[in-house]
């Protein structure tokens, strides 16, 4: 009952999060300066008639005022349909749906893959504070806790794609092959350095945070009578501290969706990479609005879906804590 | 009595020691600072470089670092560390002109969230948690789109995406101090609010506020150089690092890659003398660490 009502106190927070959200970013957008449709029409528009263009512009509807436009939109956005996107020439909810899936191997993918290596680097330099290994750890998180991501991609680029040609240097797939054609090792292969990319980057925050609990929790109490009956480091971590450092380690790396999200904009724009992030990327330039607006909405739900699953964990983990109490 | 005699002296000297130790740290602190200070002072030089920046030499041409050309030369012949220099000064006042402004715009809200209470506090907690729950990135690249590009569009949409943290921090920071007891015995002693706001709550607010403003500087610079890297930022004519980083990229596959690696490092190394900075300003001024 008590879940119950902690979901839906959560579903209510995320229709207003949404509506505002569609509020703020359709009013912005409206204020533009960028003419959509010269937007659209780009290096055409020489060949391109006054006529036209205002027959492109009714049939968009931008002669209309901006609440009128706003309420269509919002409308059609609750039947499901986010519009059409000009810049595909498809539905927004299908490029953003095909988009997404490539972005999710990759996402996914340096997810687990820094959370689970940052985690073990962050245990490994808390248990040995003050030796050579955690200074090296500490010295490595720091110096990537303020690296730019585009520039790490370009890195790995250099050496792995160019000097050492292991591999490609560019898209999802292989180029010139149909998608039922691409093998799963060849999916793999295309995602092996966007994907490394984004975990090396994901790795700092996540181990210095593991650290410094650990150290704080070595140091406690109940550590030191669990010392005095003989208990070993390892024992010690494993039974007394892993409990305790997994709960912010997790809570850490769901909250930290948003950074990947705009870490996988930058790594797909540097490998070519067909994901949402490359969407996000084109709609902004060429002014594909519908695009834009949708990517907004539908990266606010992934963003929000990341906290709440955060919070959920946070319950099932820490029995101490309760839903629905807020802080 | 000779054995007092050594333990006193013992102890002195350990007093000693530590003295000298307090010396070193802050000492080593404010060492920190000016190194910070004057490397950035000489990245903000570069900007008298822009035009010598740009000057091509074809006899020159796609060169790899040697002595004359440290950072190699790209495919004008244009020497990459003058490049370099005029970019990330470039970068520099962007990132200076966007951090000031978000955290004004952080302390402004965050004051008044804080002081108003109440529905106010509502209002702009409720949209601090709507920009936090935001990808800055899709942020950016919407603000950017919206305000047409070029270099306002940059400073406006990094801006307007860096002030919720640092809101946050100070509405906590006021709330703090104002529920504490000299504050409660100085409005009880009849102090005005505003008397109570000059005198109590500001100078708890200054060094937090600096410290926030120049920890925002990694974030604003490096927002800055992504999104001016994807292409919606500045344009090819206002070489920031940015740009100079997505030019390198169409000539990666040619073997050119010191025109990627070397901007790319010296950018990492003003993002990092910002990060010690703001560090060591914050030891400095934090009244828990400035003994140490």
């Amino acid at each position: 009952m008590k879940v119950l009502r902690y979901l839906i106190r959560k579903l209510l927070r995320l229709v207003l999060l949404l509506f505002t959200i569609s509020v703020l970013s359709f009013t912005l957008v409206s204020l533009s300066p960028i003419d959509p449709v010269q937007a659209y029409v780009g290096a055409e528009m020489m060949r391109i008639g006054p006529e036209q263009r205002q027959r492109i512009a009714e049939r968009w509807g931008l002669n209309d005022p901006p609440v009128v436009r706003y309420m269509r939109w919002l409308s059609s956005l609750m039947r499901g349909d986010l519009g059409t996107s000009a810049i595909y020439n498809q539905p927004v909810s299908q490029v953003i749906r095909q988009r997404f899936l490539t972005s999710l191997g990759l996402m996914g993918t340096a997810w687990v893959l820094s959370g689970v290596l940052g985690f073990l680097l962050g245990v490994l330099s808390g248990a040995r504070a003050g030796s050579w290994i955690d200074q090296v750890i500490r010295f490595y998180a720091y110096l990537l806790a303020s690296t730019p991501a585009f520039w790490l991609a370009l890195l790995l680029l250099i050496v792995f794609a160019v000097f050492l040609k292991w591999a490609p240097v560019c898209c999802a797939t292989p180029p010139g092959l149909l998608p039922e054609q691409v093998t799963f090792a060849q999916r793999l292969h295309h995602l092996a350095l966007p994907a490394l990319t984004l975990s090396i980057i994901g790795i700092a925050n996540i181990t210095l945070h593991t650290r410094q609990k650990l150290i704080t929790i070595l140091n406690s109490d109940y550590i030191l009578f669990a010392r005095a009956q003989g208990e070993n480091l390892f024992g010690l971590i494993w039974h007394h501290g892993l409990r305790n450092i997994a709960l912010p380690a997790i809570t850490l790396q769901f909250a930290s969706i948003s950074e990947l999200f705009g870490g996988s904009v930058l790594a797909e724009q540097v490998f070519a990479y067909p994901g949402l992030g490359q969407a996000t990327v084109q709609a902004g330039l060429r002014g594909d609005v519908p695009l834009l607006l949708g990517i907004v909405l539908f990266s606010t739900l992934f963003v929000f879906t990341g906290n709440t699953i955060a919070d959920i964990l946070y319950h099932l983990i820490d029995p101490r804590i309760r839903l629905g109490v807020e802080s | 009595m000779n054995l007092e005699v050594s333990r006193s002296s013992t102890l002195w000297c350990r007093v000693g020691l530590a003295r000298q130790k307090v010396f070193d740290r802050r000492r080593q602190t404010l060492f920190l600072i000016v190194f910070c200070v004057l490397c950035l002072g000489v990245i903000l030089a570069g900007s008298a470089q822009a035009a010598v920046a740009n000057q091509t030499n074809l006899s020159q041409r796609n060169q790899a670092p040697s002595w004359a050309h440290p950072f190699g030369t790209d495919w004008l012949g244009r020497d990459m560390l003058l490049r370099t220099w005029s970019g990330l000064s470039l970068s520099l006042r962007v990132g200076f002109l966007a951090a000031l402004f978000s955290s004004l715009i952080g302390l402004v809200i965050g004051l008044t969230a804080a002081t108003l209470g109440g529905a106010v506090d509502a209002f702009f907690s409720w949209w601090i948690d709507v920009f936090l729950s935001l990808p800055h990135m899709v942020v950016l690249i919407l603000l950017a789109f919206v305000s047409g590009g070029g270099l306002n569009g940059v400073v406006i949409s990094v801006a307007l995406t860096h002030w919720p943290s640092l809101a946050r921090v100070i509405r906590a920071e006021v709330y703090q101090v104002r529920s504490a007891d000299y504050v409660q015995l100085s409005a009880k002693l009849g102090r005005s609010p505003s008397w109570i706001a000059r005198h109590h709550i500001l100078p708890h607010l200054w060094p937090q506020f600096l410290v926030g403003l120049i920890l925002l500087f990694p974030h604003a610079i490096l927002h800055e150089a992504g999104i001016t890297f994807i292409g919606i930022g500045l344009s090819p004519h206002q070489p920031a690092i940015g740009i100079i980083l997505a030019e390198s990229m169409r000539h990666l596959s040619t073997g050119y890659w010191w025109l990627a690696v070397l901007p790319g490092m010296a950018l990492l190394v003003m993002v990092k003398l910002f990060d010690i900075l703001g560090e060591n300003v914050r030891a400095l001024l934090d009244p828990r660490t400035a003994q140490e």
